[in-house]
């Protein structure tokens, strides 16, 4: 245990971690997930929210089992490493919406930082617009990490708070398996939610039980090398540490690799898989996604895994980008293949206000 | 040089913690700094960078999760 823990802390942990990421997320598409979308913590947890009812794109609906197995994969692997510490208190509320309008910018996007790596090394250069966004968002953060901000310290907490979210993630997978039917119609005939879609992104899928066994592995190697797509631009600028870095070089050079060994890379801006082409739009959704994610300390994937090991402010953070999807598709601010949503761009710089006034006026108390 | 600086990193969000211990290395130069840490992450962060910069680090488990470093230069 001490040499296994001993290899995810040093340099090689990140760099595992990104390399089967980079390996098993093109593997997810060839069995069946959307394209360039292996993994996509923020378009998966859209899909779990549609499939909810929270929204109703009926194209976008499914209990994605990848982010299901993240959250109880880190939750194994904290309990084994004894590092499962329910804790709460830092800001809970500020961070739902911090959850909420990093989801926004991301689906005018259309991808967490996961996917816009793994959009890239799948040749959608839609994508390079999006990671330099990213890279903004990250360093105007940085910025009100310099001067102080802060969202409060966090405080342990009983345990079961810590195991409410892993508990959440068993009902999903339930709803997943059984397929339960909650809604009823004008005849009182069953409908859903639970909502799968018949078309679109969301009826793309690998099998199920694949999925969620990747989805673990990751979550259980995350959780052991602290892999963050944020922390690795973050850290590389506050603290000149380049530990994270690496794990997101390795990812995207994985995926390049595995996408044309896979006969997955096709260059171009034009025709991506769940993609648009608005330069603009793609810079300006993740500029609003990297600051958000910055202030709540760390990217979507990382808060999913935090949330396993009993961090319940980063589980608002997630409840908080379900709230999110069902702004993005209810509110007409999400992009889809044809371009930007109506509201968009206005909601991106609704969001880029808070985030600024966040970041301007939340300080640690001296105490 | 015998100047010890506390530093009280629990419960702060990354990269709270390793910025809080940066700055401490930094301002001190050397002798002794103690860093209170209530997550693995934090402890491996402070850890990384403390021995990249050339510090002693020791590592204390307070129970409950928490831990304190002690860096020495």
């Amino acid at each position: 245990m001490t040499g296994l823990k001993g290899f995810f802390s040093s340099r090689w942990g990140p760099i595992a971690t990104g390399v089967v990421v980079g390996v098993l997320a093109p593997i997810l598409v060839k069995l069946g997930n959307p394209g360039n979308m292996g993994i996509c913590a923020a378009c998966f947890t859209r899909d779990i929210a549609g499939a909810l009812g929270l929204h109703r794109a009926g194209v976008v609906q499914y209990i994605r089992p990848e982010i299901i197995g993240f959250v109880l994969g880190a939750l194994v692997a904290s309990l084994a490493a004894r590092e499962f510490r329910p804790r709460t208190g830092s800001s809970p509320f500020i961070r739902f919406f911090l959850g909420m309008f990093a989801m926004i910018g991301a689906l005018v996007f259309l991808g967490c930082p996961w996917r816009a790596y793994l959009r890239l090394s799948g040749g959608d250069w839609n994508a390079i617009p999006g990671i330099a966004g990213l890279v903004v968002g990250v360093l105007i953060g940085v910025v009100f990490l310099k001067m102080g901000f802060s969202l409060g310290r966090n405080r342990p907490a009983p345990k079961a708070l810590g195991w409410a979210m892993p508990l959440l993630m068993v009902v999903f997978l339930a709803f997943l398996i059984f397929a339960p039917q909650f809604g009823r119609d004008a005849e009182g005939a069953a409908t859903g939610p639970i909502f799968f879609s018949a078309k679109g992104p969301g009826a793309m899928y690998a099998p199920l039980l694949f999925s969620l066994a990747v989805g673990l592995l990751i979550g259980i190697l995350a959780q052991r090398s602290r892999f963050c797509t944020i922390g690795a631009i973050r850290d590389l600028a506050i603290l000149r540490d380049a530990y994270l870095f690496w794990g997101v070089v390795a990812l995207i050079v994985a995926a390049a690799i595995t996408n044309l060994a896979l006969g997955q890379f096709k260059p171009g801006f034009a025709d991506q898989p769940v993609a648009h082409t608005n330069t603009l739009w793609n810079f300006g959704g993740m500029v609003l996604a990297g600051l958000a994610f910055t202030l709540a300390g760390g990217c979507p994937g990382r808060q999913l895994f935090l949330s396993g090991e009993g961090d319940a402010d980063a589980a608002v953070f997630v409840l908080g980008m379900l709230g999110g999807a069902f702004v993005a598709h209810t509110y007409s601010t999400a992009s889809s293949p044809a371009g930007v949503g109506a509201f968009g761009p206005i909601m991106v710089v609704v969001g880029l206000v808070f985030c600024l006034v966040v970041g301007l006026t939340m300080r640690e108390r001296r105490t | 040089m015998n100047d010890v600086t506390i530093v009280d990193a629990r419960g702060l969000s990354c990269p709270a913690p390793a910025v809080a211990a940066k700055k401490a290395m930094k301002t001190q130069g050397s002798g002794r700094i103690e860093v209170l840490v209530d997550s693995g992450t934090a402890q491996d962060n402070v850890t990384r960078l403390a021995e990249g910069a050339g510090w002693k680090v020791t590592a204390e488990d307070l129970g409950g999760g928490g831990c304190k470093l002690t860096l020495e230069k």
